[in-house]
Formats: C-alpha cells, structure tokens, sequence
C-alpha cells in the first residue's frame, strides 16, 4: 500500500498501563477505505491500540504511550494537537451500549454537537438527526418516538443509536470496540449490515472476537497476541494462507 | 441429607429478619401515633400561634441556610468532579469533608457562636443561626453531591469524551443530569437534619447556657428550641400542649422531607424534552 493513501499510520507505537507495557512496538498503516479487523485473544491490547487512535488511552491513570500515531500524515500526539478536538474526528463505538439515559433518543444524536458548540437550531436539528438515524438504520423505526429516553430501546437499538451519535459529528474515522459482544445474533447481523454502509464513507477499525464476523466485514485483518502485531494482511490472506504459525493456531482456535 | 435441618434454620432466619424490619416500623409508627394523639388533642388557637410561629422562624432558617449552603457544597462538588480521578488531593479533600460531616451538631453551636455571634458581632440573629446551620449541612451536601457525581458510570464519562467532549462539558450535560436527583434527595436530608436538631441554635442563641426562655420574636427559636425549652423551661401554663404539638409538626415535616427525598432519588431520570 502506498503511504499516501494510509489514513492511520502507527510507528514504534508502545503503550502502558503503569509499569506494565501492553502495546510493544506497532507499525500498522490502515487503509482509508473500507473496513480494517483487529483481532487477537482476550488481554493482547486490542482495545488498548485502538483508544491510543482517539488518545482516548491516555485518560486512564497511569496509562502512558510512546511511538508516532499519524492520520492523514499529521502526527497526532503532539502538543499542538487538541486531543478534544481530535476525538470529534475520530469516533468510537464501545463494548456496552451507552446512550446518555438522562437524553431522550433526538438529544442523544445530538450529544456531541450539544456538548461541543451547544443545541443546533430545531431545524438544522432535525436535518443531523434524520440523516444520523438513517444511517444507523434506525430511522424508520424511531421517527415517531424521538423524546423517548435513549435506554427505552432494545440493546440492538442502543448500540444503533450510538453509532447514529458517532456518525452525527461526521467523523473521518469510526472505532470499534466488539460492537456486537453484548448482542444477540439478528441485532449483530444488523450491525454488520450497517458497516456495509459504512465502509464507503468512513474509515472503520473494528475490534472481534468472532472469526467469522471478522473475515464477513473486513478487508484487512491485523492479528495481534501479546501486545504485539504479529501480522497483518487481507483478510482473505489471514484466514485462508497466515504467514504465521501462531495466527494459523489462532484462526483454527487452537488458542484464545 | 440434612434438608429439614437447613429448612429450620432458614425459617429461624427469615423469622429474625422479619422483626428486624418489624420492630423498627412498629416502634416508628407507635410515636408516630402517641405523638399524634397527644398533639392533637392539644392544639387550639393559642398552641397553634406558638409552634406556627416556631415552624415559620425554621422555615426561614432552613431557607436562608440552604440557600448558603447549596452553592457551597454542590458547587466544591461539581468542582472537584472537573479534575476527575486523577488528582490525589481530590481525594483527601473528600477524606477530610467526610470527616466534618460527622462533626457533632454541637460543636458548630460553639463554632457559630465563636466566629459569627462574637468575632463578627453579627448578634444572635437569623444571619448568624444561618451560616452556623449552613457550616453544619454543608459538608452533608458536599459529601451527598460527591457520591451522586461519583455514581455515574465511567462508561458514559467515556462515552462523552469519545464524542469530543471537554470534561467540563462532561460534567455539565452528561454526568450533573444524572446526578440531580442524588444531589437534591442529599440537600434536603441534610437541611432535615439540620431543622431537627436543637443543639447548635441553643448553643448560638445563649439559650442553653443562660436559660434563656426563647422568645417567640426570637429569629433562632425554631421548632425544635422552642420544643426543647417548652419541656426544659420553667413550667409554665400550655408548655406541655406546645411541646406536644410542636413535637407532632416538627416530626411530620421532617418525615415528609426524608419522603420528598426517597421520592426524588427513586425517580428514574426521564429525559428532557429536546427545546430548540
Ligand atoms: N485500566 C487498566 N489498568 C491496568 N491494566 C489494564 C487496564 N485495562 C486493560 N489493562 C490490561 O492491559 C492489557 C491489554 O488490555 P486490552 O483491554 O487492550 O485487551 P483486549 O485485547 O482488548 O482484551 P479483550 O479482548 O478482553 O477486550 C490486558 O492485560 C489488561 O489486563
Ligand atoms: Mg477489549
């Protein structure tokens, strides 16, 4: 891949919590296109590397990282680079499905303009909202009961919602973390439907443990085991031809 | 097998645990009723002219110290929720509020009377019963904000930070929501509290150390001062049937603060509607 098209490039990318390093040394360049998978046995760092792409990682206390993280050639770490502002580029979608539940449904959509630049005018509302909601697929199903409170719905719908709230601010980027874990099998097919879409608009890195979910929304897979990036490749390539013994006894569940 | 042994001693259990929550209702609701039946018996224009008086000098009180109290408590709160779980300070600011949250109440008597009765000269007034009442519930408030703030899962703390958010923004539209009904079920407890308890303002008002009838035009005798010195004051006609009474309404308003509470803190948070 040339390096003009990678919209995330890691270099040296190791990370920590407290003395403890959990990350060693990433070099990844993830396409803008379509969908990248991150996968790997529970505790490798698979969350960790993606919450060090928002500096969501830095948060934590004690938790400290080192290396080069560059979007579109522009290095992210640096101390001219709002990490706030950052994050309104580069939306996450978590484990749990977390609407705000003191929101009703509309305002959840709207949380991250509400929380940045205050309440869009009803108009201009009503404009984000629909389009968000369309393409959470959740539009049709909710348009009459937008006051409701955003924990009315079925976890499938909550974790809908949240990507309607991510998509809101129009990110470049869209983080996953196992999105569908805490989800029954039609609400995660929805989910998978909907990255489909996705994957024309955004750039989506997405944390599984389902190998088969994994090889039906990717086109690249990165394998990572022990804080470290073992390989990366098509998906296609992963799942039928992995270089590596250890991905190979990975993908057959031989571990993990 | 021992299934009937088991089975005797779960029903022995559940026995106990049905008189653990029996005799404390049962002890509640028979003062609740004593007190009752004598207040009632007793009150008649005059009875009712003194504790209302009473009730309406605690009203204020209660008002003026909440009102100087809220800011303090809930704002150090809302404050200290800015710098999240990274400041070790933060913490030991809680440690030590937590322990002037448990300060007897008399001992702010003696601290109000110290610092705003004499070093302030502001006189005995309702303004120094007010700061001393405010001194008393604040760290309640603070403590009470605190736990309500803390309540909020770090879920949604991520969930808005993962949205651009800045921590304050965070805590204004994300965690303070959630948060209120805690909060407010936690100041009017206080301030409950506080309105209950006789201590400080007899300390303040000099009533205790000079046996001083409270007057009825005195700002600090509130309900429970006047209660105190109805049953400990020289024995005067009607002291007994004021004490009654005024037992009786100091009890109904502070069971109907503690009800007011539960009922806030159980209300699940509904959403606002969204105002253009
Ligand atoms: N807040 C934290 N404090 C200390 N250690 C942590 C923290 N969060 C994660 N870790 C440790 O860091 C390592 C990597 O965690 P991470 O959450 O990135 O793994 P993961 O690959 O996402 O695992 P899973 O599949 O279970 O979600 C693990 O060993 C974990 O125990
Ligand atoms: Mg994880």
């Amino acid at each position: 891949m040339s390096e003009a098209e990678a919209k995330i490039r890691t270099r040296g990318l190791s990370a920590w919590f407290g003395a403890r390093p959990v990350l060693r040394d990433i070099d990844i360049d993830i396409d803008a296109r379509g969908v990248t998978a991150i996968i790997g046995p529970s505790g490798c760092g698979k969350s960790t590397f993606i919450r060090c792409i928002n500096r969501l990682h830095e948060m934590t206390r004690g938790a400290r990282m080192s290396g080069k993280i560059l979007v579109d050639g522009v290095e992210i770490q640096g101390p001219e680079v709002d990490p706030v502002a950052l994050r309104r580029r580069i939306g996450m979608v978590f484990r749990e499905p977390n609407p705000f539940p003191a929101m009703s449904i509309r305002d959840n959509v709207l949380a991250g303009l509400i929380l940045n630049h205050g309440r869009p005018s009803r108009a201009r509302g009503d404009e984000i909202v629909e389009a968000a909601l369309r393409q959470a697929a959740l539009w049709t199903d909710l348009r009459d009961r937008l006051g409701a409170p955003g924990t009315s719905l079925s976890s499938g719908q909550q974790q809908r919602l949240c990507i309607a709230r991510t998509l809101a601010l129009e990110p470049e980027i869209v983080l996953m973390d196992e999105p569908c874990s805490a989800l029954d099998p039609v609400a995660s097919a929805k989910i998978e439907d909907l990255l489909h879409e996705l994957r024309e608009r955004y750039t989506v890195v997405i944390v599984t443990h389902n190998m088969q979910q994994a090889a039906r929304v990717s086109e690249r897979a990165a394998f990572f085991l022990d804080g470290e990036l073992i390989e990366y490749a098509d998906t296609d390539t992963i799942f039928t031809a992995p270089l590596d013994k250890r991905t190979e006894d990975y993908i057959t569940g031989k571990f993990g | 097998m021992s299934g009937r042994k088991l089975s005797a001693s779960d029903r022995a259990l559940r026995w106990l645990c049905a008189a653990a929550v029996l005799v404390p209702i049962a002890v509640l609701s028979s003062l609740l009723v004593s007190v009752a039946l004598v207040g009632f018996t007793q009150l008649d224009a005059e009875v009712l002219a003194a504790v209302g008086g009473a009730l309406r000098d605690s009203v204020y009180l209660g008002l003026l110290s909440a009102g100087l109290a809220v800011p303090l408590g809930v704002g150090a709160a809302i404050g200290l929720e800015q710098y999240g779980a990274r400041a070790t300070w933060a913490e030991l600011l809680d440690a030590k509020v937590a322990v002037l949250a448990g300060v007897p109440s008399v001992i702010y008597g003696l601290l109000g009377l110290e610092l705003f009765a004499r070093a302030l000269s502001s006189g005995r007034g309702l303004l120094a019963g007010a700061l001393t009442i405010a001194l008393l519930v604040s760290p309640m408030i603070f403590v009470a904000s605190r736990e309500a703030l803390r309540g909020v899962s770090a879920s949604q703390r991520e969930a808005g930070l993962a949205l651009g958010g800045t921590r304050w923004q965070i805590v204004r539209h994300v965690v303070l929501p959630m948060a209120i009904p805690g909060i407010v079920s936690g100041t009017i407890l206080a301030v409950a509290r506080a309105l209950g308890s006789a201590a400080p303002l007899l300390v303040l008002g000099g009533f205790a150390a000079a046996r001083v009838a409270p007057e009825a035009a005195d700002p600090l005798a509130v309900l429970p001062v006047r209660i105190f010195s109805w049953i400990a004051g020289p024995a005067r006609e009607g002291a007994g049937g004021n004490a009654a009474a005024g037992s009786f309404v100091l009890m109904v308003v502070c069971l109907g603060l503690h009800g007011l509470a539960l009922v806030i803190r159980g209300r699940s948070t509904g959403p606002r509607e969204a105002e253009a």
